[in-house]
């Protein structure tokens, strides 16, 4: 079967020649941000640093308020995923499994919201956000994602899949709504969860063009915000910027590769349900 | 003997079910949360947007929006004749028709080849290779790019100048800006749908491959007749998210390029962001809502045709 093997070498080849390609950018920025400012800049330039240096990190955090960016990205990050996991497992457990009037119509407002484009009512929720004055502060960030409708969604897929018969017992029993839920319903969600958890953290750890419209100041400033910040200086020297990718880069890539099977299944059901 | 003394059961407590308008009130409370941001930070905002879109508010109309003055369509006709969002309407165009072929193609072709039956380990290997830079920070790949592409220190012209060519300032010419943010997003974008296709190819039956191979069909026969219809929903689902996703680009130029140079890289909804950052809300109302017209409109049509055949 000397052919399968040769058209597996050629796959390989393929592959790898992609991987290359897509890796290479990250790999060069994280390189480079190892390497001394004049080496950055030599030529011809170095792939592997001759001097290998933290100084770009250690002036980065000294000069730049990098570290209250990374914080406050990280709060806003855990108070979201926090919220989302209770909201819109809460939600999706009414859509899943009560029956109530209106409920089509309720359903149909997740698919709108998903269908608005952000920039079309960004406008109009800065105004609001300006007369609840949260302009600049944390809330003001937070708030319009508090629940999402993509996590509705999902969340009512899984929990309409678990048998009704639980449910029906423990109301017969004569447990409340509110503790079937508690108690039956989101022990047996973990998966779902989880997968929720991560798309919710990355999407608020990414998310730059309202958190750029509302933080006004450097101590609410986000992670990314601060870095265009730096990227919109004309005199920024390029071991500042390739740093402070990588500390933006960084924790998802960590939870990415420990925790990839949760986003496969996530894009897989959110893709194909 | 024995005297089997046996209680009789307990009769059971009361069953009390609660009546279908006492749980509609339960499931309410419920989905309350979602309710309200909707209707406060969805739907209000997209009807605040619409209604702007016919008074001529701006910014510092904030504090009292009902002296605003009613102009009727002026807005709309303004846009027609503002050359800026003609250039914003006409890159988005380019923009949409170029990528979406590009990320769609490239989600395919490592979708096929990681299909091929290459060992699990480095099929996962590839497959998160592939996917992480849709999970990134736009400003983060911003300034990978913009380091890349610098013109003198960067990879990408230090390579050319290898083979002998001078490359050009990739994001400050007014014919490279554009295309250098089309490769990037494909680059960047592609591998959502390379997980989306792949997990379609893998349901598909083997039975329907070896069939057609029983009747002779060859590799890439098989591909057009076996592989390609059945993947029809899912391309058709990839297309419309993507076209959707495509039609509203506003990050990338903002922090690669800002829109320049000229406006060559000026996205629909990065002139919209400026009018709202110089205070014309009314005029970014019109624009606004005409945006999101159009992309309702085109992402219906393209459900309409991909059912139909």
């Amino acid at each position: 079967m000397s052919r399968t093997r040769r058209q597996h070498a050629v796959v390989h080849l393929g592959l790898a020649v992609g991987l290359a390609l897509v890796a290479g950018p990250f790999l060069w920025t994280a390189l480079s941000s190892l390497k001394p400012e004049r080496e950055i800049r030599r030529d011809p330039p170095t792939f592997w640093p001759e001097t290998w240096t933290l100084g770009n990190f250690v002036e980065l955090f000294e000069r730049v308020s990098i570290g209250t960016a990374f914080a406050n990205s990280m709060l806003i990050a855990l108070v979201l995923v926090a919220t989302n996991l209770l909201f819109c497992s809460m939600v999706g457990y009414a859509f899943a499994k009560l029956s109530f009037r209106g409920k089509n119509v309720a359903f149909g407002l997740v698919l709108v919201q998903l269908a608005i484009p952000a920039i079309v009512v960004m406008m109009p929720q800065f105004v609001l956000i300006a007369k609840l004055g949260m302009v600049n502060t944390f809330i003001g960030i937070i708030l319009p994602t508090v629940v999402t409708p993509l996590g509705v969604f999902m969340m009512r897929q899984f929990i309409s899949d678990l048998p009704d018969e639980l449910i029906d017992a423990a109301r017969v029993d004569g447990a409340r709504e509110f503790r079937i839920f508690f108690t039956i319903i989101l022990p047996l969600c973990g998966p779902p969860l989880a997968t929720l958890g991560l798309i919710t953290f990355l999407g608020s750890w990414n998310n730059f063009l309202w958190p750029a419209v509302v933080a006004q100041s450097e101590s609410v400033y986000t992670l990314p915000v601060a870095l265009n910040i730096l990227n919109g200086h004309e005199t920024t020297h390029y071991n500042l910027l390739v740093a402070g990718s990588v500390v933006v880069i960084a924790p998802i890539l960590l939870l990415f590769v420990f925790l990839q099977r949760f986003f496969i299944q996530g894009i897989a059901t959110t893709g194909l349900k | 003997m024995a005297v089997l003394t046996r209680r009789a059961p307990r009769a059971p407590a009361p069953i009390r079910i609660r009546s279908p308008l006492r749980q509609a009130g339960i499931a309410w409370i419920f989905i309350l949360p979602f309710v309200v941001l909707f209707a406060v930070f969805y739907l209000g905002p997209l009807l605040v947007g619409i209604g702007m879109s016919f008074t001529d508010m701006r910014s510092t109309d904030v504090a009292d929006p009902l002296a605003v003055d009613l102009v009727g369509i002026d807005n709309y006709l303004r846009l027609m004749d503002d050359g800026a969002m003609r250039r914003a309407a006409l890159n988005t165009v380019v923009f949409v028709v170029t990528a979406l072929p590009l990320t769609i193609g490239l989600g395919l072709a490592a979708a096929v080849l990681l299909n091929t039956g290459i060992a699990r380990l480095p099929a996962a290997f590839f497959r998160l290779g592939y996917y992480l830079p849709n999970i990134t920070s736009i400003i983060g790949i911003a300034v990978a790019w913009k380091f890349l592409l610098e013109p003198e220190a960067g990879l990408v012209n230090r390579l050319l100048e290898l083979v002998g060519v001078q490359g050009p300032d990739w994001l400050q010419n007014e014919a490279t800006a554009l295309p250098s943010i089309i490769v990037m997003t494909a680059w960047r974008s592609f591998g959502f749908t390379m997980v989306v296709l792949l997990a379609a190819l893998q349901s598909i039956p083997r039975e329907l491959h070896e069939a057609a191979e029983v009747d002779g069909a060859g590799r890439w026969a098989r591909f057009r007749s076996v592989t390609v219809p059945s993947l029809r929903p899912v391309l058709l689902f990839c297309t419309v998210y993507s076209s959707v996703g495509f039609m509203q680009f506003l990050e990338e130029p903002l922090v690669m390029t800002r829109g320049g140079p000229l406006n060559s890289t000026l996205s629909a909804s990065l002139a919209i962001f400026n009018q709202f950052g110089v205070g014309n809300y009314g005029y970014a109302g019109a624009a606004s809502t005409v945006l999101f017209t159009v992309i309702v409109a085109l992402a219906v049509l393209q459900l309409r045709l991909g059912r139909r055949r």
